[in-house]
């Protein structure tokens, strides 16, 4: 077998190890899914009038409206679990065992992001069921869903980046865990649950910078209206950006906690 | 014999640290070295140099012919590793996690499967197998660990304080599989904070200090620098004067530790035993209690560094109770 081959194969038991602990583990679980849909619920319930405020965005519904900030909310935290999950790792002296086995160690950070990838998967599709089970319509049909379910499992995988560096850097799940308002306040800063047009400065502002945003509209467009090649390549653009910042600080950290031990 | 792991001036600094200092040794090929010293000794820091999971900061090592820190992956491939804690994820079954150890170690999938069912059963895990880890008891968990570093049959095996917190059978058990290990040709670099544990198992024991290494050798040449062994006897009736006149003509005698109780040092052990039984029995002098006292590798502990390796009371001297 070649080493490209097992090197592939050590990333994809990692990851079905990282998607079980997600699975077996409640309180890693309940913020990629439960949260988000209750929070989906809650603000379709009671803030669905929004859509008829001047200046809204023309959408069939404020649950179609509203799918992309909750799957980038569950994507969000999704990396944020697997986080605290390489740190617990850490903590208890299992990512010893993984970096005492005869495998380049960035394995080890791939198979955890293969695993968060997998959890965005999962999210993107349980929101998108969610949706259509409601009545919200996906208007671009099933290509636009793929694109969808492309983008939020991408970026899960590089938020999952910043999240391992992050447990890499301080080998503690409570510090990882502490970020969990953090995520909150950038995604809150983003159109993830508002339209831009609609904030007040610096909110707005903030928002029309944020990555994030990018990510979200590339998200949202092929549900509420259609696929735009500019707000998709805006997307990825952002995607590849969160992607290579949770690579090289990921790397920076590994290196770091091997020299430290 | 070749050499297994041969160490030179390994040093290992953490800030102002050095918590390893020029450590020297060399473990052959097929034998159990038994690294010994108290909690913070830098007994565990040099295993993780040795298992390349810490840089050493000076010095050299080599570990199966490689160098830890130029060819550390072929070092990786060629040991096992079973850490202080064991290194477990609760929520895995026993069997999940052998098989992953295997994929680690680039074992294919139906072979890695067989040394699981393998090794579950060799280590009297099979029943238990498709249970969670964080249902096991302390001893399951350690044999799950040194299952698990054994799935790739590794050439060196690191076993760092193995039985630590562990009850007396559970321990046992852990013995036996390291010595039949030991038979299959495994070589074996234990570390242990337990004077027995070292004295059981280990053909060559180093012992660690602050950083450095005090003493080496077989158990035995250890304790034989120390002295003899020495009878103790507590007096039933009588007097000690009497019971020390007739000892001192079987051994030297010792500054007495209470009023009723004669120590005398003898050159032969055990077979001195006898011969001292029928003195004391020939002057009417009765005896409550006679036991033989050999040398520990506390002792030896104690001559070098000027304090003892284990809390007072733990595990000291080891007497061998002879009913008067």
């Amino acid at each position: 077998m070649s080493e490209l081959a097992t090197n592939a194969r050590v990333v994809r038991a990692l990851g079905m190890r990282s998607i079980r602990q997600t699975f077996r583990r409640p309180q890693l679980m309940a913020p990629i899914v439960v949260f988000p849909t209750l929070l989906l619920a809650i603000q379709t319930g009671g803030a669905g009038g929004a859509v008829n405020l001047p200046g809204f965005p023309p959408v069939q519904s404020f649950l179609q409206f509203m799918l992309a900030g909750a799957m980038m909310q569950s994507l969000m935290l999704a990396g944020n679990s697997g986080g605290i999950a390489l740190a617990v790792d850490i903590e208890m002296g299992f990512t010893d065992r993984l970096f005492s086995a005869p495998i380049p160690r960035y394995t080890i950070v791939l198979g955890r992001l293969a695993g968060t990838a997998a959890l965005g998967l999962f999210a993107s599709l349980w929101f998108l069921a969610i949706g259509l089970i409601f009545g919200a319509q996906i208007e671009s049909g099933v290509a636009g869903a793929l694109i969808a379910i492309a983008l939020v499992t991408t970026t899960a995988m590089a938020v999952g980046g910043i999240g391992a560096a992050i447990a890499l850097r301080t080998g503690s799940a409570s510090v990882v865990q502490g970020l969990f308002p953090l995520v909150l306040v950038v995604l809150f800063l983003s159109s993830a649950f508002f339209p831009n047009e609609l904030m007040i400065q610096p909110a707005r502002a903030i928002a029309e910078y944020n990555p994030l945003s990018f990510v979200v509209e590339g998200i949202r467009g092929p549900i509420v209206s259609g696929v735009d090649a500019s707000e998709l390549g805006e997307a990825v653009l952002a995607i590849a950006g969160i992607v290579v910042l949770g690579l090289v600080l990921s790397a920076r950290a590994l290196r770091h906690r091997l020299r430290v031990g | 014999m070749a050499a297994a792991i041969v160490v030179e001036g390994l040093e290992r600094a953490f800030d102002e640290v050095l918590a390893v200092q020029g450590v020297d040794l060399e473990v052959d090929e097929g034998e159990i070295y038994g690294f010994l010293g108290p909690n913070g000794a830098g007994k565990t820091t040099t295993v993780r140099m040795l298992t390349t999971l810490l840089l050493p900061t000076g010095g050299r090592a080599t570990v199966a012919g490689h160098d830890v820190v130029k060819e550390s992956r072929l070092v990786r491939a060629s040991i096992g590793v079973a850490l202080q804690e064991a290194a477990l994820d609760p929520l895995m079954t026993g069997r999940e996690l052998i098989r992953l150890q295997a994929t680690l170690q680039g074992l294919p999938g139906s072979e890695g499967r067989r040394r699981a069912d393998d090794l579950l059963e060799r280590v009297d895990l099979a029943a238990a197998a498709d249970r969670r880890v964080g249902g096991y008891s302390g001893g399951m968990k350690r044999r799950l660990d040194l299952a698990a570093a054994l799935v790739h049959e590794p050439r060196v095996l690191f076993l760092d304080e193995p039985t630590t917190g562990l009850d007396p059978v559970s321990r046992k058990t852990i013995w036996e599989e390291v010595r039949t290990l030991n038979d299959e040709g495994t070589t074996v670099f234990l570390t242990t904070q337990y004077l027995e544990e070292a004295d059981q198992l280990a053909d060559n024991v180093g012992i660690i200090d602050g950083g450095k290494i005090v003493a080496e050798g077989t158990p035995e040449s250890l304790k034989s620098q120390i002295g003899n062994p020495h009878i103790q006897l507590q007096l039933a009736a009588g007097s000690v004067a009497d019971a020390e006149e007739v000892c001192a003509r079987i051994g030297k005698l010792l500054p007495p530790k209470d009023g009723r109780t004669v120590l005398v040092e003898v050159e032969n052990g055990a077979a001195d035993i006898p011969r001292t039984v029928r003195a004391l029995d020939e002057a009417g002098i009765a005896v409550e209690s006679l036991e033989l006292v050999r040398p520990t590798l506390d002792d030896v502990f104690v001559a070098k560094t000027g304090h003892h390796i284990e809390k007072d009371g733990e595990e000291g001297a080891e007497p061998e109770p002879v009913e008067a």
